[in-house]
C-alpha cells in the first residue's frame, strides 16, 4: 500500500479516467506530469483530456488543475503566473498550460500569441492528434494533407484534407520563445527530458507532441505508440529542439521508413490507396523529404537571442 | 481626502486602495482612462500589483480568471464591444465562483459603431451570474468599487460596477477618496475558501453532466438571491466607516404620495432629481426610484416602492429589441399575480443622445395625462424616421 504522497510521485495524472484504450494523449499527459512534478499548476483547455480526466465528481489530477474554456488556457496560466509572483507565492512553482491541436493552433491562437509575446514563465504543451477528436473528428489547421475527418471527407471531388499542417513550432520561434521542441509518446524518455529541460528555462516554452488518436485515426488501440514511432521514422513528424531560435537537436532516424508504412494502417488515410490517390501520397512524401532535410545540420530559423548571424 | 478628479481616475484610485494582486485590461473607449491611470500608478510604484496588458478583452478576462483562481484579488475594466468579446469568460468566471471585480464603462453596442453612452452592454449580459451595480456619480463609483470587492469575496460571486461612459468616466467631479487605513479596515486581505495551490491540490472547472449540472446553477441562483441582503449590509457597514456609500439595492424618493413614479439606472438620476423637484413645484406629484442593483434584481424592494402609485415610467438606455426596455419588463414582472400600476417603457438616450431635463419632465406630464401602459422611444429625430434618403 502506497501512501498518498508516494502515489502522487508515481502518477500525478492518475489512471482510472475514461480515456480510450491506447489513447496517445493520455500516455503523453501522464509523462508530462511525471516529468513536471508535484509543484506544478495546470491550466487545461477544453478537449478530450479535460473531459476524460475530470468527469465530476472524480478527477485524475494530483496537482492543482483548472479548466476554464476551449481557447484560453494560455491566458489563464498567464494570470496565475503574474498573480503568484505578485503575491510572493511563485517560488518552486511550475505552470503548464495545455491544449489540443484545435485549442492551440485554431481557437486558442490569440491567447497563446499573447502569452508568448509577453514572455510569461509558462510551459505550453500542445497535444496534437491532428483533428477535433473530442467532438467527433473534425478537421483542424493541424490536420495533415489527405486525412479524412468528418469535415474533410473524401468524395467524388475530394481526397480528404487539402492543407498542410500549420507550423506551430516555427510560429512559437517567431515570437522569440526561447525553447521550442517536439516529441511523441513513442519515446517517453525524450519527451520527459524535454519537459524537464523546458521547465528549467525562464520564460515561455512550447512543446508540441504528436499523440495518436485511436478512434480518430482509425487504428487498433495497441498501435497508437507504434503509429507515433512511424510518424517519426517516416519523417512525417520531425522531432527536434530549437533553442533561442536555433535548431540544437534534430532526431536522426536510423532507418527511414516509406510514408505508406505509417499511412496504410490508419483508416483516415485508407482512401489514398485507391486509384487516383497517388498525388496526395506524393505530397506527403514531399513533406517527409522536407522534414528529413532538417537533419542535414542545425539550421537557423530566427535571429533570436543568442543566434549566430 | 476631498479632491477633484475625473471619474476614471477616481475609479483607478479606488481600485488602488483595494490593494488588488492583479490588474489586467485591454483598452477600449470610454474605459481607457481607467487603465491608463492604473498603468501610471504601476509605473510610478504607487500600485504594487501584477499588471498585464492583454492581447484582447477575451484574454484580459481569462487572465483575471487565472489570477483569481490562484487566490489573488483581481480587477479588470471594459466597455461595450470589449464586454461582449469577454462574454464567454464572464459566464465562466461566475460559474467557477471567482470574485473578480470589473468596471463596465457603459457604452452603446455596434452596429452601427458608436462610442457614446448607453447601457445596452451591461444589460445584455444580465444572465451571466455577475452582480451588477449601477452608479449615479463619481463618488458613488468610488464607494461602490470598494464595496464590490467585499461583496464579491464574501459571496464568491463576481461584481460588475457599471458607470455611464463619458457622462461619468470623463467628467471631473469633487470626490472624497478614503484613506488607505480606513479601506484596509473595511476590506481585509482576500482569504479565498479555495484556490489552486500545490500544497493542497484541487481540481477546478471539471466536466459536470446532467446528473449534477443543474444543482450548480441552483446554488449560484440561491446565492445571488442571498446577495441582496449582503449588498445591503455591506453598504451599511461602509456607511458606518465612511459616513456615506450610496444606497443598497434601490433608492426611492417621494414615492409615497406620487401620482407618477419615474424609474431609471445610472447617471441620469441626477437630472431626474432636478426634474422631479421642478415638477413638484408645478404641482405634479412625481416620485423617483433609482435602481442601483440590477442583478440580483431587487424585485421586492422595487415592488414595495412603487406599489402605491398608479402610473410608473421606466426611462432606460437599453432595449430588448422586439419587446421593450429590459428594466421595464422586469419591474412589470414584479407585480405578477396582483394588481399592477400602469408601467410604461421609455427608451431614451441610446448611443449617447442627450436626455434633457425638459424631456424627463415631459415624460412625467404625459404619463399623468395618459397613464396607459406603452412602449415609446423619446427624443427621436423626425427627419431620420423615414430612413436615410441616400439609400
Amino acid at each position: 500500500m502506497v501512501n498518498k504522497e508516494e502515489k502522487r510521485l508515481i502518477n500525478l495524472m492518475e489512471p482510472g479516467h475514461t480515456g480510450c484504450a491506447g489513447c496517445g494523449q493520455a500516455i503523453a499527459a501522464r509523462l508530462v506530469m511525471k516529468a513536471a512534478g508535484p509543484r506544478t499548476i495546470v491550466a487545461n483547455a477544453t478537449g478530450c483530456l479535460e473531459v476524460f480526466t475530470t468527469t465530476y465528481p472524480r478527477s485524475s489530477w494530483e496537482v492543482p488543475w483548472i479548466h476554464s474554456l476551449f481557447e484560453n488556457a494560455a491566458a489563464v496560466a498567464a494570470g496565475m503566473e503574474v498573480t503568484l509572483k505578485a503575491m510572493g507565492r511563485y517560488e518552486k512553482v511550475k505552470i503548464i498550460a495545455q491544449a489540443g491541436d484545435g485549442g492551440t493552433a485554431d481557437i486558442g491562437m490569440g491567447c497563446l500569441s499573447g502569452m508568448f509575446e509577453r514572455g510569461h514563465d509558462i510551459l505550453y504543451v500542445c497535444y496534437d492528434n491532428e483533428a477535433y477528436m473530442n467532438t467527433g473528428y473534425q478537421r483542424s489547421s493541424l490536420t495533415p494533407p489527405g486525412a479524412r475527418t468528418t469535415t474533410s471527407p473524401p468524395g467524388k471531388l475530394s481526397w480528404g484534407n487539402r492543407t498542410r499542417k500549420k507550423n506551430m513550432p516555427l510560429i512559437a520561434v517567431a515570437h522569440g520563445v526561447p525553447y521550442v521542441a517536439t516529441a511523441t509518446p513513442a519515446d517517453p524518455r525524450d519527451l520527459m527530458r524535454k519537459v524537464k529541460k523546458a521547465l528549467e528555462i525562464e520564460g515561455p516554452k512550447y512543446l508540441h507532441l504528436l499523440v495518436p488518436c485511436v478512434p480518430g485515426w482509425g487504428i487498433e488501440s495497441e498501435l497508437s505508440v507504434e503509429m507515433a514511432r512511424l510518424a517519426v521514422e517516416t519523417y512525417l513528424f520531425p522531432v527536434f529542439e530549437i533553442e533561442e531560435g536555433v535548431f540544437t537537436k534534430v532526431k536522426k532516424v536510423k532507418e527511414r521508413r516509406p510514408v505508406e508504412e505509417y499511412l496504410r494502417p490508419q483508416g483516415r488515410f485508407a482512401h489514398l490507396f485507391r486509384p487516383g490517390g497517388e498525388p496526395v501520397l506524393e505530397e506527403l512524401r514531399r513533406i517527409a523529404d522536407e522534414n528529413a532535410a532538417l537533419e542535414e545540420g542545425p539550421v537557423m530559423l530566427y535571429g533570436g537571442i543568442g543566434a549566430e548571424p | 481626502m476631498r479632491t477633484i478628479l475625473e471619474g476614471s481616475k477616481a475609479v483607478a484610485e479606488a481600485v488602488r486602495l483595494c490593494r488588488p494582486n492583479l490588474v489586467c485590461a485591454y483598452p477600449i473607449t470610454p474605459q481607457t482612462h481607467i487603465v491608463e491611470e492604473l498603468s501610471r500608478m504601476v509605473a510610478e510604484g504607487r500600485l504594487d500589483a501584477g499588471y498585464v496588458l492583454a492581447e484582447s478583452e477575451f484574454g484580459a478576462a481569462s487572465i483575471v480568471l487565472g489570477g483569481s483562481a490562484v487566490g489573488g484579488r483581481a480587477y479588470t475594466a471594459t466597455s461595450s464591444q470589449g464586454l461582449l468579446l469577454m462574454v464567454e469568460v464572464i459566464f465562466n468566471i461566475a460559474g467557477l465562483r471567482l470574485p473578480v471585480v470589473m468596471t463596465c464603462a457603459n457604452r452603446a453596442v455596434s452596429a452601427p459603431i458608436n462610442i457614446w453612452n448607453d447601457q445596452q452592454d451591461a444589460v445584455s449580459i444580465r444572465d451571466s451570474g455577475w452582480i451588477q451595480l449601477f452608479v449615479e456619480d463619481n463618488q458613488e463609483a468610488v464607494d461602490t468599487h470598494i464595496q464590490a470587492f467585499k461583496i464579491a469575496e464574501e459571496l464568491m460571486i463576481p461584481v460588475m460596477v457599471c458607470m455611464d461612459g463619458y457622462v461619468l468616466t470623463h467628467t471631473w467631479e469633487p470626490v472624497d477618496l478614503p484613506e488607505q487605513e480606513e479601506v484596509d479596515r473595511f476590506l481585509p486581505p482576500y482569504d479565498p475558501p479555495y484556490k489552486l495551490d500545490p500544497d493542497d491540490p484541487f481540481t477546478m472547472g471539471e466536466m459536470v453532466g446532467p446528473d449534477a449540472y443543474m444543482e450548480t446553477r441552483y446554488h449560484v441562483h440561491m446565492d445571488m438571491m442571498e446577495a441582496r441582503s449582503v449588498i445591503r449590509r455591506v453598504c451599511e457597514e461602509y456607511r458606518e466607516v465612511f459616513g456615506r456609500g450610496g444606497t443598497g439595492l434601490i433608492d426611492a424618493f417621494d414615492c409615497e404620495d406620487a401620482d407618477v413614479v419615474l424609474v431609471s439606472m445610472g447617471s441620469l438620476l441626477g437630472t431626474m432629481r432636478d426634474a422631479v423637484d421642478e415638477l413638484r413645484e408645478e404641482g405634479l406629484k412625481v416620485g423617483l426610484v433609482k435602481v442601483r442593483c440590477f442583478r440580483p434584481f431587487p424585485k421586492e424592494a422595487i415592488h414595495d416602492a412603487i406599489k402605491g402609485s398608479q402610473v410608473v415610467g421606466v426611462i432606460e438606455k437599453d432595449i430588448s429589441l422586439g419587446l421593450e426596455g429590459t428594466l421595464c419588463s422586469e419591474i412589470r414582472a414584479a407585480f405578477c399575480g396582483e394588481e399592477s400600476p400602469e408601467i410604461s417603457s421609455f427608451i431614451m438616450g441610446l448611443g449617447g443622445r442627450d436626455i434633457t431635463k425638459e424631456e424627463i419632465k415631459r415624460v412625467a406630464r404625459d404619463l399623468a395625462a395618459n397613464p396607459a401602459c406603452r412602449v415609446e422611444f423619446r427624443g427621436l429625430r423626425e427627419d431620420l424616421l423615414k430612413g436615410d434618403e441616400r439609400w
